[in-house]
């Protein structure tokens, strides 16, 4: 739209575009209607080809590109924090690992697909909860004391969100906060311990030797005569 | 510009196309800079290994570049037959964009930024951690063992590396009380006594130290060309590449590296403002202040390549986990417990 400045209307009220005082307003909408749904599609496409591609890795790109768009749809609710960390954290780390493991891993592709009867009815399962917890919670924001305003604009707009977030962790929410980083510590921990182990045989570096090594101890200066070897 | 064109398309489309010209007139110099600053890269290593350097194609050799550059062009796009088509020619143009994205935030003036968030430093190491895929997938995609080894080593030192980043950039966000960029080069103004910049600070210069050193290791600059390591891996992740797929890298790559060296320069050496802060050297543009530094930080990768012998993987591995690590870490309490007793009061 904008084109053909003058002819057109606008879609919400009779006046034409050259004349529409809240342009901007209205302009903006239609980009951010536009953007979502354009968004909103690829997160769906991409999600159905992770599970849909026979290709593991074929699989974890398209969930990137899954989690690449959520982040474009945090960034039109105005929640540009979490779509910054959405991809630090799951693009850029944890998707980076996964990416690792699939490629070192020699997937048997037929006995995948055999797996796929075995557990299609469990997923079923699985999908059918969480669709009914969805509208459970829909319908219980919809149902519950969140007055309108508030639904709108949780927060005050002009607050950026990292500072809003800020304010409700580190001061409602702090021990839950800390709580769940005690729990990532306790994981991070467990990991270490469970596949840590110590095997003969191993010659592992050692730094500070290798840095006190100087070269009068590492070499020797020879000078054999001609036609003679060098005893080592 | 925006409003103008917003006057005569419309408010949406009118923003589409002045958006469209804006980002152009920031990745064609950045084209033409990488251009330059690879034959930068080849003089000032020349020079130090005592050797003349590129110097028969235009005066001094200056079109260097741009003979490479057609020469490469007119070269055949040979894909391995075992190779993953797709994955393979995406590969490079991943690396590519990501090396072109961060750039939108990065201020050249006190009015000219592409994209002025109030998340931009959250964004650019978004993009950041985002380059790693395009050697990754390379790598995967090539269906050689070579370049799997590279995109194996490549996925951990990147990764390693970025956690050290992300610390540093907390200091410096603490003490700028902000993420957005203009805002951490404004409260870079007169920081010590007459000087602009973070890193006249004693309290944050290692930390400027660490950025650098990690910076290398997040580029994959030689001394830590782990990935590309030409005795061990060939040519790493390009071992399959040719043409214009492998510009693409060549290209992505010094973008890569001079948006490291921007980086440096904004996050700690005051960006577009000039060194001391005093009246007339505000005279001289804001960008000529910024492209000198990036090419004082460019000048010391090149250094820093044409010294240093190449790391083994084990000590670029203990670098980043047992040394820069532990030291950020520390360091972060140190700069945020020196600001809650002196700016926020904690123990008044």
């Amino acid at each position: 739209m904008g084109a053909g400045l003058g002819r057109e209307h606008c879609r919400r009220c009779a006046l034409p575009l050259s004349r529409q005082p809240n342009l901007k307003g209205h302009d903006r909408n239609v980009i951010q209607t536009f953007t979502f749904y354009l968004f909103a599609t690829i997160v769906i496409a991409s999600g159905a080809l992770t599970i849909l591609s026979r290709n593991p890795v074929h699989s974890v790109l398209w969930l990137i590109l899954a989690f690449f768009n959520a982040a474009g749809l945090m960034l039109i609710l105005g929640a540009e924090f979490i779509a910054m960390l959405l991809v630090i954290v799951y693009v850029g780390a944890v998707a980076v690992l996964f990416l690792f493991v699939v490629m070192m891993l020699d997937v048997d592709f037929a006995e995948m697909r055999a797996g796929f009867a075995r557990y299609a009815g469990f997923g079923a399962l699985m999908a059918v909860v969480l669709l009914a917890e969805m509208i459970f919670a829909v319908a219980a924001w919809n149902a519950g004391g969140v007055s309108v305003a508030s639904k709108a604009a949780p927060v005050d707009p002009s607050v950026p969100n990292i500072e809003a977030l800020g304010t409700v962790l580190f001061t409602r929410y702090l021990y839950i906060f800390e709580a769940a980083g005690l729990v990532l510590l306790v994981a991070m921990i467990g990991a270490i311990v469970l596949t840590h182990r110590t095997r003969s045989g191993l010659r592992p570096q050692n730094p500070s030797e290798q840095n006190r090594r100087r070269p009068e101890e590492a070499t020797r200066n020879m000078n054999p005569g001609i036609g003679q070897g060098v005893e080592l | 510009m925006t409003e103008w064109f917003q006057g005569q398309l419309g408010y949406g489309f009118g923003w589409f196309v002045s958006t469209l010209i804006l980002i152009l007139m920031i990745a064609l110099p950045l084209m033409l800079a990488v251009a330059m600053i690879i034959y930068a890269d080849r003089k000032i290593w020349a020079a130090m290994a005592l050797r003349r350097g590129p110097n028969v194609v235009g005066p001094f050799g200056l079109l260097q570049s741009f003979a490479d550059g057609l020469k490469v062009f007119l070269k055949e796009t040979i894909i391995p037959s075992s190779a993953n088509r797709g994955l393979f020619l995406l590969a490079p143009i991943i690396t590519f964009t990501i090396a072109l994205i961060a750039w939108a935030v990065i201020p050249f003036g006190p009015d000219m930024v592409l994209a002025d968030i109030n998340v931009g430093l959250l964004y650019i190491l978004a993009a950041s951690s985002l380059g790693v895929y395009g050697v990754i997938i390379a790598g995967w995609a090539s269906n050689s063992k070579y370049p799997f080894y590279s995109a194996l080593r490549a996925a951990a030192q990147m990764v390693s590396y970025e956690v050290s980043i992300g610390f540093v950039l907390i200091t410096v966000i603490l003490w700028a009380g902000t993420f957005n960029l203009q805002g951490i080069i404004a409260m870079q103004k007169s920081h010590v006594f007459f000087l602009n910049g973070f890193g006249f600070n004693p309290l944050l210069f290692p930390m400027a130290v660490i950025f650098l050193i990690s910076a290398m290791a997040e580029t994959a600059r030689a001394p830590f060309d782990l990935t590309e390591a030409e005795s061990e891996l060939v040519a790493g992740y390009q071992t399959e590449y040719s043409s214009m797929s492998f510009a693409l890298f060549w290209l992505g790559e010094y973008g890569n590296v001079l948006l490291m060296c921007a980086l440096n320069a904004t996050l700690f050496w005051g960006g577009w403002l000039p060194p001391i802060d005093w009246a007339p050297l505000y005279v001289v543009p804001g960008i000529i202040w910024l492209f000198a530094k990036i090419f004082i930080f460019f000048f010391i990768f090149s250094w820093v390549k044409a010294t240093v012998p190449r790391f083994r993987y084990d000590q670029l591995m203990r670098l980043g986990w047992k040394i820069f690590l532990p030291f950020a870490l520390l360091w972060v309490a140190i700069v945020s417990g020196y600001l809650m007793i002196t700016r926020y009061g904690a123990l008044a």
